[in-house]
């Protein structure tokens, strides 16, 4: 009964939003305003139970483990924003974030992205199967015009010119590759909702 | 000829939406199950839990939401489905809190082809946790400190599958099914890279491109890109699920897009070299 009145409540709320190809209308509205009431009502709802009561409320209250009323204060002066004569009071807990996150992403992106990529982009461009040599050598090609077109100390021109060119040329591939998978997504999240139309409301999929 | 074309430079783009529809709907109303090769990532993500020793611990984390679920759902079903088919010990986990649900949904989906498996012993929830990256480095130190109860709010100590897992050298692998942020790159550049842990990925076909490289420098032993990557690994776990009936509405709806992208060019040119010619005339 439930499962028969969600699906109907889905297939309805589905076709409100796709009545947004013909035109903005009334239908579109009430499930683009209930799509965001819902989520920011879940959301609220769920890192209550799921962050602060057991990371801060339970253990504060329960176990008192006191120390967690630093974090806790720190989270409140967050919430000085609001009022204008104590929203510096919001600077602290920020700088905190700020600092702890930065530390983290810098150690990441500096051993995982930059120098495990740079290793990896040091390939032999001879080898034992002409493919992988072609395949290496169009890498490494790609790589360093790539790395000249960013370059912008000198201005573009005779070999450095020829090899930004060669670098965008690169790029633009990158990007029709980018833009492919693009569509390949949109597709397939249109595809979901149509195998649901088709498949779960209408039963006409096997 | 040319009235033809210039109609076609001004088409109403909801004729084109009519069409990617029908492109859509008839394939999946009347499949041809189209053949389709496996690509070598995905191959990499295959064998990378073959090659397994039954009874590993694997940890999937389960960071998406409903928007990415007609890529990502079908590949995390096929990933649940595959390790337990293969004896291994699943340890489920999210990111995203959306993802908590979701990760349910496709183990219950598989639970009924695997009625024996039992919670605590061979497959665990340990819910969603806030923090994203923090938490990634976190459980490098601790898992249990990270995660001090599971989904249910049961202690990690009183979880036969939990006992001795410490942290990342507990876990022989980690699969992610990625939506975005936090997601596959933050695992490979906060996990990966520091703990050296075994890493696959199940992502969207939008991010798909940006995470190559790091198959290439194997970073990642394999990664599923969207539904198509979906579709293959659902063929080598001979598991056919909704991204293999998905792909004939995949190949029609893109032979669509790339008429559409011919004809309104050709339509565009050929209306520019006319309004060339008269301006030369003139």
């Amino acid at each position: 009964m439930w499962e028969t009145i969600g699906i109907w409540l889905g297939a309805f709320l589905t076709l409100c939003i796709f009545s947004f190809l013909y035109k903005d209308n009334p239908f579109y509205k009430l499930a683009e305003h209930l799509f965001v009431g819902i989520s920011a009502g879940y959301w609220a709802t769920l890192e209550y139970h799921n962050v602060f009561r057991p990371n801060l409320w339970d253990p504060l209250t329960r176990e008192g483990r006191l120390l967690l009323i630093v974090p806790f204060v720190f989270g409140l002066m967050l919430f000085s924003r609001f009022t204008k004569r104590f929203s510096w009071l919001s600077r602290w807990p920020m700088a905190l974030i700020i600092g702890i996150y930065a530390g983290i992403t810098i150690v990441g992106y500096g051993s995982g992205d930059l120098i495990l990529q740079i290793r990896a982009n040091l390939l032999p461009l001879y080898t034992d199967h002409w493919l992988t040599s072609l395949n290496n050598i169009l890498l490494t090609v790609g790589v360093i015009t790539g790395l000249i077109y960013f370059f912008f100390s000198k201005e573009h021109k005779g070999a450095l010119g020829a090899g930004a060119k060669i670098g965008i040329w690169f790029l633009m591939i990158s990007f029709g590759a980018s833009f492919g998978y693009t569509v390949m997504s949109r597709m397939s999240l249109l595809i979901g909702r149509v195998y649901f139309l088709l498949g779960t409301w209408l039963h006409l999929l096997e | 000829m040319r009235k033809i074309l210039e109609k076609l430079e001004s088409l109403d783009r909801r004729i084109i939406f009519i069409f990617i529809g029908l492109s859509i709907a008839i394939p999946l109303l009347f499949p041809v199950y189209t053949d389709f090769s496996v690509t070598a990532p995905v191959e990499g993500f295959y064998d990378a839990i073959e090659e397994l020793s039954p009874g590993s611990k694997v940890l999937v984390s389960c960071d998406y939401d409903p928007g990415s679920m007609p890529e990502l759902f079908p590949m995390n079903v096929a990933v649940f489905h595959h390790l337990f088919s293969r004896g291994h010990k699943i340890i489920v986990m999210q990111l995203w809190a959306t993802g908590t649900l979701l990760a349910e949904r496709a183990m219950n989906e598989v639970l009924q082809e695997f009625p024996d498996k039992r919670y605590g012993e061979d497959y665990v929830n340990l819910g969603f946790k806030e923090g994203r990256e923090v938490v990634m480095v976190s459980m490098g130190t601790s898992i249990p400190k990270t995660f001090p109860t599971d989904a249910q709010g049961t202690k990690l100590e009183e979880i036969p599958l939990m006992q001795g897992v410490t942290n990342f050298d507990d876990i022989t692998i980690l699969m992610n099914i990625s939506g975005g942020l936090p997601g596959t790159k933050e695992w490979v550049l906060q996990v990966q890279s520091r703990y050296g842990v075994k890493l696959g990925s199940g992502c969207t076909a939008v991010s798909a491109p940006e995470f190559y490289p790091y198959v290439q420098s194997g970073q990642l032993v394999g990664l599923l890109g969207g539904m198509k990557g979906a579709a293959e690994y659902e063929k080598l776990v001979q598991r056919p699920g909704t991204a293999q009936r998905g792909m004939d509405a995949q190949s029609v709806s893109h032979i669509v897009v790339f008429l559409f992208i011919l004809i309104g060019n050709i339509a565009y040119f050929s209306v520019k070299g006319k309004k060339k010619r008269l301006k030369v005339s003139r």
